[in-house]
């Protein structure tokens, strides 16, 4: 007998053939897919009886609540809270994904201070004493070298109690640089002002409305009003028309009964149109406008000065005018315009959620045709809500050293004689950093909220003024742009770890204050900045010390909250609902005590001029002959647009011809494309004055010819490897257009050219 | 020609003949079936003794009768599962009746506040979801129908635990082949389990994403 490779080999086949006849293959390809599904990695739901806690999210001004369950001391998963007066249980995927951020690796775990060049990512844990110690030295420091006004605070809102801290600390110290980063509602606060004489927001009451006429807001495109959108539209009366003039076909003019495609930037021109036909056919409110309308016929002052009104100042924008300017038939302004004025219950909006900025002459343009039907503060229409008034306390003292800094010229400018009235010019920071001589106007610079390197417009220039600056302190939760350049970082914790108070949302026809309530104990070694703030104020002592009476944020919020604090522990939110004053007796607290629809105070400003001079569109910088196209930013509910960036979920919901791996897409009409030679799917590039970017085409027929698109909210390098590395952010090409009446960004867009790469 | 020829006789004289070759085929098939049958079995189930021995018998006497006393529903409806050290604290905080698997739960757990690691019998991989309520309450089941008359046992069983997925062999079954019942009644568990007595009963084998979600 012979035993060799042949026996060797029949040995195994046998044994492979006598295998397939036992369990094993089978049970083993079983137990094996199990077994995968106990890798470490994998994640695994917590058992356990499940709690819900209503909260709100913050992730942006939307201020939607929520209704957070939680097992253990793990949060599962985020609703809508089904009650709640902003979204009624309507919610965004950012907000029901907000756990991804929560426990994801974008979150900055501790305080830690820069360990190599800024930017190079390199940092070194320290602790809270530490960190806290090293801000107070340099802000004694500053203090003791008489330069307290070279401190500056950059946060998202001035209208919640972080922001009421920080200002008073600001002041209390003696710096009058609390700058609020941009937003579209910027230059609608400003024309409130200005027409109305009051400081707040605007609210609409979209439910009640039948006819909303909107300049190009994203209502049901960016996250800002969805959820107060997507609750109003299922309210509504099938009846309600929606009209949306936007030059882009977006969900929001999908789901409008009439898209009105304008040329982007001329807006203000078709507001005015609009205006037009309805003062030269009569139709108006002659009531509202005789006993409570400013400005509305030509007048003079007690000099004998002569001013224009609005009825001469729209006379020179007839449909026939207007037409050319927007590229819209003039039978479509005629009809918009009779439309709107007989509708029972019109509101026109501008300002909401907007993805591009806005002048406040637009602003005023779109208010004027409220005050026109006549719609403020009834059902359907416009309603002023005020500033918070729960955050005030009582006047502090302060020192000599703050009272000095504190009257020093804010270094974005605002308030100077020439933006008398605007509060805020976030996008002038980086100019007057950048444009100074010798030492930066900014000494240290406190960034809590908002995430101005990337959301400004031009983050290029802004972050080459942040070199400039010796000290950035950062508070941001997560890992930002804004906090990759930073020195010193104290995070602040997630909203689903910490107590905040969210005053009442842009558009909201109430006021409605939500609190956002710890959900699960904080994950990390984070900190609230609020309770930074009073432990830095009583660690420099003095009257600093003696303007902060409080343990730390939680009790300076029950206190300042004293009223609403149990309805808010209880329900989530508070509202003025009942006790409301609707009349228009003391709305209107301008100099006229009227609504200005040429308001004076902005006069005052800019000298006698005939104001027809300043109704001008802001026209973008960059030669027409070299960039011959327009570059608008769109946002999409899928990409958040903010400071805070998308979740990894909504990365996966968005299409993939809008991002396919690391390239985004830009918007383009197939006729404009052909004449660039552009294909769907071709790489290009695109060039506009603020920089070039790499690119795909994506040809679409819903987009005006001339334009390019392209979503805002890309183009991240912060956060996490999920997030960032993907397309380009729109507001790095967009440089800042300044609106000569408030010097507020009024960039809607930038020129550019684009050519196959 | 003839050189391959040749060629081929040399190979043949060098080969071992067809009949060692089956032999060897046939060892090969038999030791493989029989290790699959036998071997891999015993090799892929660890037996594990519960922490403590649990007479569910005398429990369900005290308690009322009712698998419900212990093992509820809660407010949200989701089910409680096995008590937690809390809930069997309520009653056994100190030794009620000198049986030694008590005193040893005292000791072991109650003392040191640690929960006991029971071993799950039915313990389903986390990516199944299943809803108790939607049994119990909403298709009036027995507890007895899946689970077998485990209430009235007065020991636990000793319990195999699989060695690639950790999870218990009650799920799988006893026979390789999945055939027969449970020996302790009940219903084994698989997905296949599920569907067939959906079928049954609803007329569907149902959709993925109701367990899988």
């Amino acid at each position: 007998m012979k035993i060799d490779r042949r026996c060797f080999l029949s040995l195994v086949i046998g044994g492979a053939v006598g295998t397939t006849l036992t369990p094993v293959p089978w049970k083993l390809t079983d137990d094996i897919a199990i077994w995968t599904q106990n890798w470490s990695w994998t994640p695994e739901p917590e058992d356990g009886p499940s709690k819900f806690v209503k909260s709100v999210c913050t992730q942006c001004s939307g201020g939607c609540g929520i209704i957070a369950r939680t097992i253990g001391n793990r949060a599962i998963k985020i609703e809508g809270q089904p009650d709640h007066p902003v979204n009624n249980g309507s919610l965004c995927p950012k907000a029901i994904s907000a756990t991804q951020h929560l426990y994801g690796p974008s979150r900055i775990q501790g305080p830690m201070k820069r360990a190599g060049e800024r930017g190079q990512g390199k940092w070194e844990k320290i602790s809270w004493d530490e960190a806290i110690s090293t801000v107070t030295e340099k802000l004694a420091e500053l203090r003791t070298r008489g330069k307290p006004h070279s401190v500056a605070c950059i946060s998202d809102t001035d209208r919640n109690s972080v922001a009421y801290l920080l200002d008073r600390f600001l002041r209390a110290y003696g710096s009058p640089n609390f700058i609020r980063t941009p937003s579209s509602a910027d230059a609608q606060e400003l024309a409130l002002y200005l027409s109305f004489g009051r400081q707040g927001t605007i609210g609409y009451d979209f439910k009640q409305s039948d006819f909303i006429l909107s300049f190009g807001c994203a209502l049901m495109d960016g996250c800002d009003a969805a959820g107060q959108m997507m609750s109003a539209f299922g309210d509504m009366d099938k009846k309600t028309r929606l009209v949306q003039i936007e030059a882009r076909l977006s969900d929001t003019a999908a789901k409008a009964s009439q898209w009105v495609a304008a040329k982007p930037g001329t807006e203000t021109d078709l507001a005015l149109g609009l205006g037009h036909v309805m003062v030269r056919d009569g139709l108006y409110d002659k009531a509202f406008i005789d006993s409570h309308g400013f400005a509305f016929e030509d007048r003079e002052d007690e000099a004998g000065n002569a001013y224009p009104g609005y009825r001469s100042l729209v006379r020179d924008y007839s449909p026939e005018k207007v037409a050319k300017t927007t590229g819209l038939p003039e039978k479509t302004i005629e009809s918009l315009a009779r439309a709107f004025a007989r509708a029972r219950r019109p509101v026109a909006v501008t300002g909401f959620s907007n993805p591009a900025a806005a002048s406040v002459n637009q602003a005023l343009a779109v208010f004027a045709l409220n005050a026109l039907a006549g719609n403020f503060q009834k059902p359907g229409g416009v309603f002023v809500i005020d500033e918070p008034d729960y955050l005030s306390w009582t006047e502090m003292k302060i020192d000599k050293t703050a009272s000095a800094g504190n009257q020093q010229a804010r270094i974005d400018g605002a308030g100077t004689k020439r933006f008398a009235h605007t509060r805020y010019l976030p996008n002038r920071l980086p100019e007057a950093i950048n444009s100074s001589q010798g030492d930066s106007p900014v000494q240290a610079l406190l960034v809590a909220g908002g995430n101005p390197l990337y959301t400004l417009a031009d983050p290029q220039s802004a972050k080459k003024a942040f070199e400039k600056i010796p000290f950035i302190v950062s508070f941001s939760t997560f890992m930002d742009e804004t906090a990759e350049q930073a020195d010193l970082l104290l995070p602040h914790p997630h909203f689903l770890e910490c107590y905040q108070d969210v005053p009442t949302p842009a558009g909201m026809a109430k006021t409605v204050i939500s609190l956002a309530r710890p959900v699960v104990k904080p994950v990390y070694d984070t900190r609230h900045t609020g309770d930074v703030i009073i432990e830095t104020a009583k660690n420099l002592g003095g009257f600093i010390e003696n303007a902060f009476p409080w343990k730390n944020h939680e009790d300076f919020l029950k206190k300042t909250l004293s009223d609403q604090w149990e309805t808010l522990e209880k329900q989530g939110y508070w509202t003025d609902d009942s006790s409301r004053d609707n009349s228009l007796e003391k709305l209107f607290r301008t100099s006229s005590q009227r609504f200005e629809f040429l308001p004076r105070a902005g006069f005052e400003t800019q000298g006698s001029e005939n104001p027809k001079s300043k109704v001008q569109t802001v026209s973008l910088p960059g030669d027409v002959n070299e960039l011959p196209l327009v570059l608008v930013p769109y946002s999409t509910i899928r990409i958040s647009g903010g400071a805070v960036a998308n979740t990894p979920f909504m990365t996966k919901t968005v299409d993939a011809n809008v991002i396919a791996q690391q390239d985004v897409f830009v918007e383009i009409n197939p006729e404009t494309a052909s004449e660039y030679g552009l294909s769907q799917g071709d790489k290009a590039t695109l060039k506009t004055p603020a920089g070039n970017a790499k690119v795909r085409v994506n040809l679409f027929e819903g987009i005006m010819p001339g334009l390019v698109a392209m979503p805002a909210g890309l183009g991240r390098t912060g956060f996490s490897d999920y997030i960032a590395g993907k397309g380009v952010n729109v507001y790095g090409l967009i440089a800042p257009a300044a609106d000569p009446a408030s010097g507020l960004n009024a960039a809607w867009g930038a020129r550019a050219a684009i050519g196959k790469a | 020609m003839s050189t391959q020829s040749d060629n081929q006789t040399a190979a043949a004289g060098n080969r071992s003949s067809g009949w060692v070759v089956f032999v060897f085929f046939m060892i090969g098939l038999v030791a493989s079936i029989i290790s699959g049958w036998v071997a891999f079995p015993e090799l892929l189930y660890s037996t594990k003794q519960q922490p403590i021995d649990f007479n569910h018998q005398v429990h369900l006497e005290q308690m009322g009768g009712q698998c419900n006393s212990c093992h509820f529903f809660r407010e949200d409806g989701s089910f409680s599962g096995s008590p937690t050290l809390e809930e069997c604290k309520s009653c056994h905080m100190y030794p009620m009746t000198g049986n030694e698997n008590e005193q040893k739960f005292i000791d072991e757990y109650v003392n040191q506040d640690k929960e006991v690691p029971w071993l799950i019998y039915a313990e389903q991989p986390p990516c199944v979801f299943f809803s108790h309520a939607a049994h119990v309450k909403g298709a009036d089941m027995q507890c007895a129908t899946c689970h077998g008359d485990i209430g009235h046992s007065t020991s636990l069983r000793e319990y195999q635990e699989n060695r690639i997925t950790g999870y218990s062999r009650d799920i799988w079954g006893k026979s390789m082949l999945r055939l027969g019942e449970p020996d302790h009644g009940g219903r084994h568990q698989k997905m296949n389990d599920c569907a067939e007595c959906h079928l049954k009963e609803t007329g569907s084998k149902g959709d993925c994403f109701q367990c899988h979600k």
